[in-house]
């Protein structure tokens, strides 16, 4: 049994938020360079200028790279071989999300459903705990703005819809939210599992490297298909028309009930802000 | 494609010359408004009550900005998705809003309402929170200051780089989504 003081992941989970705010990942920022290069629009070579520019000016002047500094999504790999001294992992992950919105000047975006008095702190963290062999911890924080997060969606497909009717509905999910969730986007795509599996999966798949290929060759073509499809859309940057619709299409796949095809599409932004640790 | 220089309040001539695809730098005094202070508007409105702004020749820019750093007016400044704001905005446009500043599609209520008016629809580059927010030169709230991010700021804006995405002819910059390519093979 490994013990970790609450301090260590209070201190770490702050520096995750303020880093996954602030820097925009390498990956994007190659996948980035990558478009603009297949761009012919001038419009949408003008997007990604502006997006690097804004990453510059972001890591140089300490502002966040969007004002929207999201909800404080984190996904947690415990080892049963770890304890937590001083707190709970809950409540140590929640502190210091706390902290690091707090002292990064990141905007606090919890509200009250109803009142929509915004709770002033940006709590609670949203926590997907995954308890697994070993004495490490591993912590992913993802900052998911409300603009991406709005045009995601839950279907329950019928089994006879199959691959078609996945292919259908994800595209058809795209284009229908337009230039709403800042394209280039990422698609994370959930099938199989349940309502709530599909759901947590399609969020979890966009914690890949936005030019990774899964290992699973049918599951990579799948991508590969969807990728390729919806930027025929035609959306472009910002929606300005033009190649780069999306940036990547990462799929995660779960058995499901003999009666059930469910389907999760969760779209996220051009950043993909995320960061990883592992203690 | 036209790049032009204006300065608010925005008069019907200034709406008029615009068409979807200009560039416009803004200059002069511009007000932040969302989901809660449109609600707020709103209902002031309903209650005949005056807006904490002169909402004639005005525009409103969607934004809920990050808190401002030491030595900052203001923090990361980039639009939020504006259809939250499309069953406000027609009747702001009734008092005299000249222009909006957003990201994402509008309703057709909403571009109706901007050809009856003479109001026009601006997009700013979403997730540039950094870069516009710099563009910024002085921020204070005026108010729903207990909406936090979404009180109602008066911001001081120089050459603030907007892109015209629905005029008030009819115009409309954005692609149409090409469905029939994206579903075939």
């Amino acid at each position: 049994m490994r013990t970790i003081p609450k301090e260590t992941v209070v201190d770490a989970v702050a520096a995750m938020c303020i880093e996954a705010n602030r820097y925009l990942p390498a990956d994007v920022l190659g996948s980035f360079a990558r478009a603009k290069e297949a761009e012919t629009l001038p419009a949408a070579r003008e997007i990604f200028g502006q997006l690097e520019e804004n990453a510059a000016l972001a890591a140089k002047t300490g502002l966040p790279l969007c004002q929207d500094c999201g909800l404080g999504v984190f996904f947690v790999e415990a080892g049963e071989g770890v304890r937590l001294e001083g707190a709970t992992l809950r409540e140590a992950i929640n502190e210091g999300m706390v902290k690091g919105y707090q002292d990064g000047y990141l905007r606090k975006s919890t509200c009250d459903p109803f009142t929509r008095k915004n709770v002033g702190d940006n709590s609670p963290a949203v926590i997907h705990f995954d308890l697994v062999p070993g004495e490490s911890l591993k912590i992913c924080m993802m900052a998911k703005g409300g603009g991406s997060e709005n045009m995601s969606r839950v279907m329950m497909l019928a089994p006879a819809q199959g691959w078609k009717g996945i292919r259908e509905c994800v595209i058809r999910r795209v284009a229908e939210s337009g230039s709403n969730p800042c394209p280039p986007i990422l698609v994370g795509v959930g099938i199989g599992g349940n309502f709530e599996l599909a759901a947590i999966n399609s969020k979890k798949a966009l914690l890949r490297e936005v030019d990774d290929v899964h290992p699973d060759p049918e599951v990579a073509a799948m991508e590969a298909d969807l990728l390729a499809s919806i930027n025929r859309l035609g959306i472009g940057p910002m929606g300005l028309g033009g190649a780069t619709t999306c940036l990547g299409v990462k799929v995660k796949v779960a058995p499901c009930h003999l009666a059930s095809l469910p389907l999760a599409v969760n779209i996220q932004c051009h950043s993909a802000r995320h960061k990883e640790v592992t203690l | 494609m036209a790049e032009h220089h204006l300065t608010t309040p925005l008069s019907d001539a200034d709406v008029e010359k615009l068409s979807a695809g200009d560039v416009v730098f803004l200059s002069g005094t511009i007000y932040t408004g969302r989901d809660a202070a449109h609600k707020r508007l709103v209902e002031a409105l309903d209650a005949g009550q005056d807006l904490p702004f002169d909402v004639k020749g005005a525009v409103i820019y969607y934004v809920g900005p990050s808190p401002a750093r030491p030595g900052y007016p203001i923090g990361a400044a980039g639009p939020t998705t504006s259809y939250r704001m499309d069953s406000y905005a027609p009747r702001l446009m009734a008092e005299g809003l000249k222009g909006m500043i957003g990201k994402g599609m509008r309703a057709a209520e909403v571009k109706a309402a901007m050809a009856a008016r003479k109001a026009v629809y601006f997009g700013a580059t979403g997730g540039a929170g950094a870069l516009l927010g710099l563009r910024i030169k002085e921020a204070r709230v005026v108010a729903y200051e207990d909406l936090g991010p979404e009180a109602v700021r008066e911001l001081t804006v120089i050459d603030f780089p907007v892109l015209v995405i629905n005029d008030c002819h009819g115009g409309d910059l954005y692609a149409v989504p090409d469905l029939e390519a994206a579903l075939g093979a």
